[in-house]
């Protein structure tokens, strides 16, 4: 075949090829769904397949072991009810906060200042600040264990500058553990939204800064009138991956914390794995499964939308 | 551009903080790890103590999680580079019945979270035999990088050029001849990164390898590492050596390859 080209003029060739064409027509046709066909039978198999069980043992009560019950929607039901899985999805709600607004501000901050300020040294920093994203989250939870435990770092240095009555068991503490895993999260996604921010900025002619420098605009009606509207799309993408993120937040809570102390720092992927895994409540272990799921699509959608409306 | 020599300076400071703020935690780390492990090996006052690594690798028994994560990396980054390609390269170079609905059925699965799959497929892949197996762990996460691969690399061979596809096809090259000698070679920067993103991803998965491994047969080196802190009440040292030897391989990756880490985590979360 790798020669037919060549030989186009004998017609003998060319007879040959009339007589093939139907068959070949028909290969070319099938081909690219020959090509789709391993990807599509393990992520069939391994991810769609398990969504629609997922979807049909929400309407189970099942321990696992015996024969389950149909009981509608009854677990999708105690979602909203269950005082323990609406507290989860509040603390969701709460880590995005940490996760996603506050990221957000610094990246504005930080990419602002690294695009706007020529300053030096630019590559070590992104190098650094990107550093957390590449880390396994278990080994962050480790690290900041240390600096929250009672004798960590963080205690240590509150006694050092005379703040010793501010000092407690971080992570053991009602009110402070969810704000400190938070920071973790804020820790991790401040290097990606801020890589993220700064290659959208970079995009901004050059100009565009010197016009309004010209006329007399300071850093932050710089920041307002040209950056932002810049860098909207990139806000947007910033947002979606962060807000999924820590909605979908469950190794840092289950080595940092394991929920506690009490419910205080639960979250609704922690009460997946406890409810299916450690109570044999499977049947309602899917169904905050699928929310999440529902909820995260959701929210993907509504940040899209806002973004797409205020581009135009 | 100019700038005020007091907005320079408040510049660096900001900067200089927030560096200090990300590096805190990695470097508290290392210096606990190289730290001496007791008050007694303290006296000897030595300020390395390397061989923190070695005890907690013993202790540990990383060697054996350590081989178990490199298997389960190899698997999905290898399985899943091979059929995202070919997927990649269908959706991206060819017109077909179904195509966007099948694309679309492919972004789903960027954007499912693994709480939402992981109860049934516990329990069906028990019903397989296949929980406290490789395959057990390896499989589900083959399946979502490829769904995050062949998004990434039909973006690839949508910007390939298409003078190079069309010169293949009238030499007579065949699509898989095109794919594999003109479109793969050419596309190795492309591929490299997606190597690199999956494995780090599968590397640091924490979830699949906990749910699907309750004997831990198949412990991964995230995993190990969560244990070991169970045993370590006391002592952070050696704790804080494990941390390193288990986020080392990605790391160092990360340093010599950033650019490949940075770009591909922009350019796969930007939508079309």
């Amino acid at each position: 075949m790798a020669s037919s080209s060549a030989l186009r003029a004998d017609p003998a060739t060319v007879r040959g090829d009339a007589a093939r064409r139907p068959a070949r027509s028909w290969r070319r046709r099938l081909a690219p769904y020959g090509f789709l066909l391993p990807a599509f039978v393990l992520y069939g198999m391994f991810l769609l397949v398990p969504i629609l069980r997922a979807a049909q043992l929400s309407l189970f009560e099942w321990d696992g072991l015996t024969l389950g019950t149909f009981v509608g929607l009854d677990n999708y039901a105690a979602v909203v009810t269950d005082p323990r899985l609406r507290e989860a999805f509040g603390h969701a709600l709460v880590l995005v906060v940490f996760f996603s607004l506050l990221p957000v501000a610094i990246g504005l901050l930080l990419a602002a200042v690294l695009n706007r300020g020529r300053v030096r040294g630019l590559p070590f920093f992104r190098t650094v600040i990107f550093l957390p994203q590449v880390v396994a989250m278990v080994v962050v939870a480790v690290a900041w264990r240390q600096i929250y435990a009672p004798d960590g770092w963080l205690n240590d240095a509150l006694r050092g500058v005379g703040l010793g009555s501010l000092t407690r068991p971080w992570l053991g503490d009602f009110t402070y553990s969810l704000p400190a895993v938070g920071t973790i999260g804020t820790w991790v996604s401040m290097g990606l939204v801020t890589v993220l921010l700064l290659a959208g900025m970079s995009r901004v002619p050059t100009e565009l800064y010197e016009a309004a420098r010209l006329d007399g605009a300071g850093a932050v009606r710089e920041l307002v009138a040209i950056t932002l509207p810049a860098v909207r799309a990139e806000i947007t993408v910033a947002l979606t991956l962060t807000i999924i993120a820590a909605l979908k937040t469950f190794d840092l809570v289950y080595v940092t914390t394991g929920g506690g102390p009490g419910t205080s720092t639960t979250v609704p992927s922690y009460e997946v794995y406890r409810r299916a895994f450690q109570l044999g409540e499977v049947g309602m272990a899917a169904a905050v499964g699928i929310t999440l799921m529902v909820l995260i699509f959701a929210i993907n959608l509504v940040v899209n939308r806002v973004g797409d409306r205020s581009t135009t | 551009m100019t700038t005020s020599r007091a907005e320079r300076t408040a510049n660096y400071v900001i900067l200089v903080a927030f560096a200090a703020f990300a590096l805190w935690p990695v470097l508290s780390v290392l210096l606990t790890a190289v730290g001496p492990e007791t008050a007694a090996v303290a006296r000897e006052g030595r300020t390395l103590h390397l061989e923190n690594f070695a005890a907690a690798w013993t202790q540990g028994r990383f060697s054996q999680y350590m081989a178990t994560s490199v298997v389960v990396s190899v698997l999905v980054v290898s399985v899943s580079l091979v059929c995202s390609v070919m997927a990649g390269y269908a959706f991206g170079t060819m017109r077909f019945r179904g195509e966007q609905a099948l694309f679309y059925v492919f972004l789903l699965g960027i954007m499912v979270p693994t709480e939402a799959i992981i109860v049934p497929l516990f329990f069906d892949l028990r019903s397989l035999g296949l929980t406290n197996t490789v395959w057990g762990v390896a499989l589900p996460q083959i399946a979502q990088s490829i769904a995050f691969g062949t998004y990434w690399m039909r973006a690839y061979f949508r910007g390939a050029n298409r003078s190079i596809i069309e010169a293949g096809r009238l030499d007579g090259a065949g699509s898989h001849r095109i794919l594999w000698q003109i479109l793969v070679p050419i596309g190795r920067p492309a591929i490299t990164t997606l190597v690199l993103l999956t494995f780090m991803w599968t590397w640091n998965e924490f979830l699949i390898p906990l749910v699907m491994s309750p004997s831990g047969d198949v412990r991964t080196a995230p995993l190990a590492l969560a244990f070991f802190q169970g045993q370590q009440v006391q002592g952070t040292t050696l704790l804080a050596a494990a941390a390193v030897l288990v986020a080392l391989p990605v790391v160092v990756v990360y340093l010599f390859l950033q650019r490949h880490f940075i770009r591909g985590m922009i350019e796969g979360a930007v939508r079309e």
